[in-house]
């Protein structure tokens, strides 16, 4: 009894910083420090998910999102020197918007998930000792062929991003090495044909003083 | 595990309606509505892992797997996006952003 209601008090401070964390990346001006409100939010739920029993989950999900990701996108604010002023323009117009509509969809949401679930008990935990396990073995399982799809993705998005964010100079002197793979000897080699023998010595020019009467 | 189903659900239904508002709000910067989409793929994350948990199957957490692959690749490519616009145009204000309607 201890026990889950220590588990209850976690849930309800990983969630609470994980809401007003979210709440601060929407409505701070400073978009760096947005970054990091996201930073906070992802890592609460991450602890969330590792009382869901979902460790494996919730440790990728701190590698690949506040390691990975959120570094690239603090990367991308820093890197551009954006004029925040503009930005922020619409900020009070469209605030009471934002809150209607939020509101709305979370009353109907809340409308649909109902009281029933309220009362739903958990069995015992089907992973069994090793998440990672149960989790690996549903993976390459039934769910090879979309790892493998999952991979191609990577791959196909980071040739693309590459793609997309590479500048090539035109003024710059560079060596191009498909060019210098193909070439043909013909091109860079020129034979010439010359003669076995040294050419007969010239005649001796005349003498100017003889020539002259 | 003995914290109700309930409250994961709850929990992901604030925080996308959260990310609703934030994409209402902040509709002028383009990194703000990326990580605001990546604040709605968490919410529906935590509802995968939730029920993944309660009713038993992997199968949710290996779809959790694979939203987040396709998640990071998609943020890479934005943000290339956004470099490459910011490049051009000197500005990420969305309503500049409108070369392709005319």
């Amino acid at each position: 009894m201890n026990h889950q209601i220590f588990q209850m008090v976690c849930f309800v401070f990983f969630a609470a910083v994980a809401v007003g964390a979210a709440l601060a990346v929407i409505s701070v001006k400073n978009t760096v420090h947005a970054v990091l409100s996201l930073v906070l939010t992802f890592f609460s739920a991450a602890c969330l998910w590792m009382l869901a029993q979902a460790e494996f989950l919730a440790l990728a999900l701190v590698v690949v999102y506040v390691g990975a990701v959120m570094v690239l996108f603090l990367f991308v604010v820093m890197m551009l020197d954006i004029n925040l002023e503009p930005l922020r323009e619409g900020f009070t117009r469209y605030l009471p918007v934002g809150i209607v509509a939020a509101a709305i969809m979370l009353v109907e949401m809340l409308g649909i998930i109902g009281v029933k679930t309220f009362e739903v008990q958990p069995g015992p935990n089907p992973a069994g000792a090793s998440n990672i396990q149960w989790l690996g073995e549903a993976l390459f399982r039934q769910f090879l062929l979309p790892f493998e799809i999952a991979a191609v993705i990577l791959t196909v998005g980071l040739v693309s991003a590459v793609v997309l964010a590479l500048r090539v100079r035109t003024f710059s002197k560079r060596q191009n090495p498909a060019d210098q793979s193909a070439t043909d000897p013909a091109t860079r080699l020129r034979m010439v044909k010359m003669q076995a023998v040294a050419p007969p010595a010239p005649a001796p020019a005349p003498d100017k003083e003889t020539t002259q009467p | 595990m003995m914290i109700p189903l309930a409250w994961y659900i709850v929990f992901a239904t604030v925080l996308f309606c959260i990310s609703i508002a934030g994409l209402f709000i902040n509709r002028k910067n383009v990194i703000v509505l990326l990580m605001c989409i990546e604040l709605m793929l968490l919410a529906v994350n935590t509802n995968f892992v939730a029920f993944s948990r309660f009713l038993g199957n992997p199968a949710g957490q290996v779809f959790v797997f694979f939203i987040l692959t396709v998640a990071a690749a998609e943020s890479a490519i934005g943000l290339a996006i956004v470099v490459l616009l910011f490049r051009n145009r000197r500005t990420i204000n969305v309503e500049e952003i409108d070369s392709l309607r005319y």
